[in-house]
């Protein structure tokens, strides 16, 4: 049996492999779940493998891939598309609810910069939770109907908190609880596997390929792929959150999509936001 | 409500570069929507950018521009501080108006 600390210092190819590895012994063997290890694994690989991308340019997507994009990008940036989202989202999160309270009653210092503690598990409810949930929820709590969780409200919603947060650091906590760790397994379990008729898991793309052409576009790498989120998307020609972009990766390897908010889809956004601890956030981000 | 046009002047020399950024559905008319009815074409067919009293830039539009459209051009002649008044029309006529000022 390879040892891990061995793959780690071996080429980046092979961490790839050993990754895919034990993903798989876990499932059945049961090791013991070791998130900051994993956490560790995944972003040497990373950084092992675009040694000249700086560490927090990761969360830039594809455009860390890329020079050329890069450049378009950050012209795009002196005037983002997503700044009439952002100026709505502000606006609705200062509006009170029908019963006078506002969303900074439902959150942890009034909602503002707090966007890197997201998701997190509750260990009452023993679930992860994300901000996306937590919105909805505080909107049921005060009487209003939720939003849909793929665009629109919402997404202008979570990009105003997360522009509150820029340049923080993801902070995930993992509590000390074995359903917490579940979720987590779950979640990487989730990347890692193999689905729909192309065969494609999330890593095949984001893991194995990032900075590739896929037809037209340059895959973004995982690490740090949800620091972005929410984003405004030239194909959509709107704004999308971290459920869209799930829903529309499982669509394009011809996947059936879960619903948003779907068990997995909370512990896969728990497991990728774990392991891109550290890195800043940079939502809302703007993608081709 | 917040005004559906933002603008960016930036007078640099004799060359004043504007870019903008108007928010309008821009329905082209050939889309449905998700219970098949066609959603009537709703577009801007005026653009224009007044400097002056006189016309910079003027665009004719159809249905083929994309949502949310984005501007970029510049013109000679204006000085930092001076104000530039946008205004468009769709062919519903409906229309917005808003005076930046060149920085």
């Amino acid at each position: 049996m390879m040892k891990r600390p061995a793959a780690i210092l071996l080429g980046s190819a092979f961490v790839a492999l050993a990754a895919f590895a034990f993903a798989a012994t876990r499932v059945v063997a049961a090791d013991k779940i070791d998130p900051a290890a994993d956490a560790k694994a995944f972003q040497n690989f990373f950084f092992q493998k675009f040694p000249n991308v700086k560490r927090e340019d990761f969360v830039n997507g594809p455009y860390s891939m890329n020079e050329d994009m890069k450049r378009q990008w950050q012209e795009k940036e002196e005037f983002p598309p997503y700044e009439f989202a952002l100026d709505a989202g502000k606006e609705m999160f200062a509006t009170p609810f029908k019963n006078g309270r506002t969303y900074a009653d439902c959150f942890p210092n009034g909602g503002i910069g707090i966007r890197q503690n997201y998701p997190y598990f509750d260990e009452k409810e023993g679930k992860v939770v994300t901000l996306e949930l937590a919105l909805n929820r505080c909107r049921e709590a005060n009487g209003e109907a939720p939003y849909s969780y793929v665009k629109d409200e919402m997404a202008s919603l979570t990009a105003y908190m997360a522009f509150t947060s820029r340049g923080k650091p993801m902070d995930i906590r993992i509590p000390d609880d074995p359903r917490a760790l579940e979720a987590f397994e779950n979640g990487k379990r989730y990347f890692y596997a193999r689905r729909g008729q192309m065969n494609f898991s999330c890593a095949s793309c984001h893991v194995q390929s990032p900075g590739e052409r896929i037809r037209a576009e340059i895959l973004a790498p995982a690490l740090g792929i949800l620091n972005a989120l929410p984003i405004y998307r030239s194909e959509w020609s709107g704004m999308g959150t971290t459920s869209r972009r799930f829903i529309t990766c499982n669509s394009q390897t011809r996947a059936v999509p879960l619903e948003p908010q779907a068990d997995e889809y909370r512990d896969v956004e728990y497991f990728l936001s774990y392991v891109a601890n550290g890195l800043p956030i940079s939502g809302p981000g703007a993608r081709p | 409500m917040a005004s559906s046009i933002r603008v960016r002047a930036t007078a640099n020399g004799d060359i004043t570069e504007v870019q903008a950024l108007i928010q309008h559905p821009m329905d082209s008319g050939f889309v449905k929507d998700a219970k098949g009815e066609l959603i009537p074409a709703h577009f801007i067919q005026e653009l224009k950018f007044e400097y002056n009293g006189k016309d910079v830039f003027v665009a004719d539009w159809g249905p083929a521009v994309s949502k949310d459209p984005y501007v970029k051009f510049s013109f000679k002649g204006a000085n930092k501080g001076d104000d530039l008044k946008i205004s468009w029309t769709d062919n519903k006529g409906a229309s917005d108006t808003t005076i930046a000022k060149i920085s």
